[in-house]
């Protein structure tokens, strides 16, 4: 039972990801893409009148069940099978992170950069609000995300989906190396 | 069970709306009540526990990726990706139909601009978050809470995507 509570190595972790693509498709031919629900959200709250919203959202309830599922699978996770040990992390990135007074190395997202204290400042406000402004509209821009384009097509050897997933990965690095530097040290 | 099959009627606009992205355009003529959906809420639940015990929704496991410090996160996409093919190759070549023997359909994506502008901006804002949309979602059920201001704000982005989409190059 130890298992439960340890965290899962990526062979486990991935083949039950990529399981979830025929999980769909067979429960009712429904193709594995999260980021579509930030669109089907805008459809269903504020659909305005704007052309792209214009559509008959409830079609694409399975979607939203599915990332409450989500939601509610972390949530179990997070709870009741918690590591008991501390995360584990490079120590090149505890020490690069250190530099900038990120030193508290818990839960999945650091609590020194994301908080609500930390929303009030620069720092905070660009990593929050401008870091989740360009994963919305990015993702829509490229239609599909992480799921949508690496996982489902590139399962379906899509080649429009890894000149994607290639942009995915350089927008990451040249995030990393050359702008997070600068953001972090604000 | 109560399975209705009614001709599936759709109206003009609404085919032009859904087909402006290449996802959101597969078909059902099944008309079933909304707790049929709870089953792929329950696939989502078995993707959150993943995505939690495995840490990839943590921040820092996106960092060391980005970073080269680790192989974890190119192990977990990679065999995803790997068993996902093969799942697909097998439903393709087998003809296999969905649980209520609808066909199962796949449509080509096109190439477009925004796959590369789009997906530049996307790798920035996953960088600077640690999250894509779905982890999202579970860092919030993992009790991070402030990211539901990441989530409104990636809510806006696609809003703001959807308003000035004509403007932009395609």
């Amino acid at each position: 039972m130890t298992f439960l509570f340890e965290p899962w190595p990526w062979y486990v972790a991935g083949p039950l990801i990529g399981l979830i693509v025929p999980a769909l498709l067979l429960l009712g031919n429904k193709h594995f893409g999260i980021s579509a629900n930030l669109r089907h959200i805008c459809a269903a709250c504020f659909p305005a009148d704007v052309p792209f919203f214009q559509y008959n959202w409830k079609r694409e309830a399975w979607n939203l069940f599915f990332i409450g599922g989500i939601a509610v699978g972390a949530f179990i996770a997070a709870f009741f099978m918690k590591n008991p040990e501390p995360i584990q992390i490079h120590p090149e990135l505890a020490q690069d992170l250190a530099q900038y007074g990120v030193t508290h190395i818990d839960g999945m997202v650091p609590t020194d950069l994301f908080s609500w204290d930390s929303l009030l400042t620069l720092r905070g406000f660009v990593m929050m609000v401008v870091g989740g402004f360009l994963v919305g509209f990015g993702t829509r821009y490229a239609g599909g995300c992480t799921s949508g384009h690496a996982i489902m097509g590139l399962s379906n050897l899509q080649w429009p989906s890894l000149v994607a997933t290639i942009s995915f990965m350089i927008g990451g690095f040249l995030m990393t190396h050359l702008l997070l530097p600068f953001i972090l040290a604000l | 069970m109560r399975k209705l099959h009614l001709p599936f009627v759709e109206a003009p606009h609404e085919k032009a709306a859904r087909s402006m992205d290449t996802m959101c355009v597969n078909e059902s003529e099944l008309h079933h009540p909304w707790y049929y959906n709870l089953k792929f809420m329950a696939v989502g639940m078995i993707f959150g526990i993943v995505f939690i015990k495995a840490e990839i929704v943590s921040w820092y496991r996106i960092q060391e990726m980005f970073r080269l410090q680790s192989f974890h996160m190119y192990g977990v996409i990679g065999s995803a990706v790997m068993v996902g093919a093969i799942s697909v190759f097998l439903i393709k070549k087998f003809k296999l139909k969905t649980i209520f023997g609808e066909s199962i359909t796949f449509t080509d994506k096109v190439f477009q601009k925004g796959q590369i502008i789009g997906g530049l901006l996307f790798g920035l804002g996953w960088a600077l978050t640690g999250a894509c949309p779905g982890p999202l979602f579970a860092q919030i059920g993992s009790g991070a809470l402030v990211i539901v201001v990441t989530l409104i704000s990636a809510i806006a982005g696609t809003w703001t995507y959807g308003y000035f989409r004509d403007k932009l190059p395609n």
